[in-house]
């Protein structure tokens, strides 16, 4: 099997372009996400049915759909809505952003309601409010069993922010593709693309493997 | 300083508490008693309305709990509770699970609030276990700093729900201890328990509760030397 690994070289800085988008994207996907996820997790939690209708349904419409299906109707359907000539870039990132937070609601309201009752109980019979007592009680409890999940739902945000390619956001993927079809080749562009991938969420999950440890203690 | 009146509850279409009416005077140590499933415990938490309550009143040290115009965080400084799992907070040290609530909610100095934290826990006999996590702590040490941790914000009254019924049985004492020395000190207390032994000993007062009413109440003697119902009767030949 020949490599070229000059096609490779020559596309270097369109990776290098796509590469930055891609992290991009995944910041502006786990910032927004995060909190946009800790509100609909917060709405999730409230005790009306009928106020917790409209969370339960955005966390089952983004979890049940394909994030793929997602980013066409947010490109193609909603965003003309707004702009004439919808960016794919922003609409990758909205995409992204909608969908991880569906998650993330659901890991918050997990991570919330696995502190044991009596820890609120504890707090409230000492005169704390219900702010105190979720502040200085269950959170920090909380947030240490949501870092793993948490995580998890970063690296799988890395890797989804590929599908955006299909809007032609240009981020790494988008390269990948644009090289095949320069080149018909197979092996260069894709395993280039994969190995940064792998560069990337190796990397993620190294760092929090440090915050775990750095909690733990 | 609790006045109980027609206190009413229900779990769904459930009644746990049919009407109880009870006045618990300061200083006293009233022990409840009564089977599983009699609504004791419901009825302990309705006190600082942990659990809310459908019908009736409580008056708790002149706050009328279901007045809206009440602040329930200011009654709760009032009332401590000790719970049956203890629930110390796993991620602090004892003497922050002490500290914390007097510095948070009382406002006091984190010097006042822990040289009180470190008298209290050498009334409990645990000076040596301030700076531990409370995973390393027996149920009994556990229990003890639980107590530490409900005195410190100073209340004129402590609820007790079934603390010794998680405990290994030579843990029992030591935890009954320190309540006997509260009460003995004058805390006025409201102690749900199956251990009749304290009950006899220390109780002012001891209520017999079945399906959720108060079927007898009398001293000590009264209940368990010549108890009059029926329900106490079998109840205490079961239990004693």
């Amino acid at each position: 099997m020949d490599f070229r690994f000059s096609i490779i070289v020559e596309y270097a800085p369109f990776f290098l372009k796509g590469v930055l988008w891609t992290i991009g994207l995944s910041l502006v996907g786990i910032f927004f996400g995060t909190i946009l996820g800790l509100a609909i997790g917060l709405g999730k939690m409230v005790q009306n049915r009928l106020v917790r209708l409209p969370f339960d349904w955005y966390v089952h419409f983004f979890r049940g759909t394909p994030l793929f299906v997602q980013i066409l109707l947010i490109h193609f359907g909603v965003m003309p809505i707004f702009t004439a000539q919808p960016n794919p870039l922003v609409s990758g990132a909205i995409s992204l952003s909608l969908n991880a937070a569906a998650y993330i609601a659901e890991i918050f309201r997990a991570g919330i309601q696995s502190i044991d009752r009596g820890q609120m109980e504890a707090a409230r019979s000492l005169g704390m409010t219900h702010v105190q007592a979720m502040r200085y009680i269950i959170l920090p409890q909380a947030i240490k069993r949501m870092i793993p999940p948490l995580g998890n739902e970063f690296i799988v945000l890395i890797k989804d922010s590929s599908l955006a390619a299909i809007i032609a956001a240009p981020e790494l993927m988008y390269w990948g593709r644009a090289m095949q079809g320069q080149y018909y080749r197979v092996w260069e562009p894709y395993l280039t693309v994969a190995l940064i991938y792998l560069v990337l969420t190796l990397s993620l999950s190294k760092l929090l493997h440090r915050l775990e440890r750095r909690y733990d203690a | 300083m609790i006045q109980v009146t027609n206190l009413k509850k229900s779990f769904g279409s459930l009644q746990v508490l049919k009407g109880i009416d009870v006045h618990i005077h300061e200083k006293e140590v009233v022990v409840v008693i009564g089977p599983s499933g009699s609504g004791k415990s419901t009825f302990l938490r309705c006190l600082n309305l942990l659990e809310d309550f459908d019908e009736g009143d409580i008056v708790v040290d002149g706050f009328h709990l279901k007045d809206p115009k009440t602040d329930l965080n200011k009654v709760r400084e009032e009332v401590g509770m000790v719970f049956q799992r203890f629930n110390l907070f796993p991620h602090m040290t004892v003497l922050d699970n002490i500290t914390l609530a007097p510095m948070k909610v009382r406002k006091w100095s984190k010097e006042k609030a822990t040289e009180k934290a470190m008298q209290l826990l050498a009334k409990v006999g645990l000076q040596d276990k301030a700076h531990v996590y409370p995973d390393s702590l027996s149920g009994g040490q556990a229990q003890r700093v639980a107590i530490a941790r409900a005195l410190a914000m100073e209340p004129k009254v402590m609820l007790f729900d079934e603390p010794t019924s998680a405990l290994d049985p030579e843990m029992v004492g030591e935890v009954l201890a320190v309540m006997k020395q509260l009460a003995k000190e004058g805390m006025t207390m409201v102690v749900v328990t199956h251990e009749m032994g304290f009950a006899r000993e220390v109780g002012d007062r001891v209520l017999f509760m079945d399906g959720g009413v108060i079927v007898e109440e009398g001293t000590p003697q009264q209940i368990f030397d010549t108890p009059q119902h029926e329900r106490t009767k079998s109840f205490l030949s079961k239990v004693l």
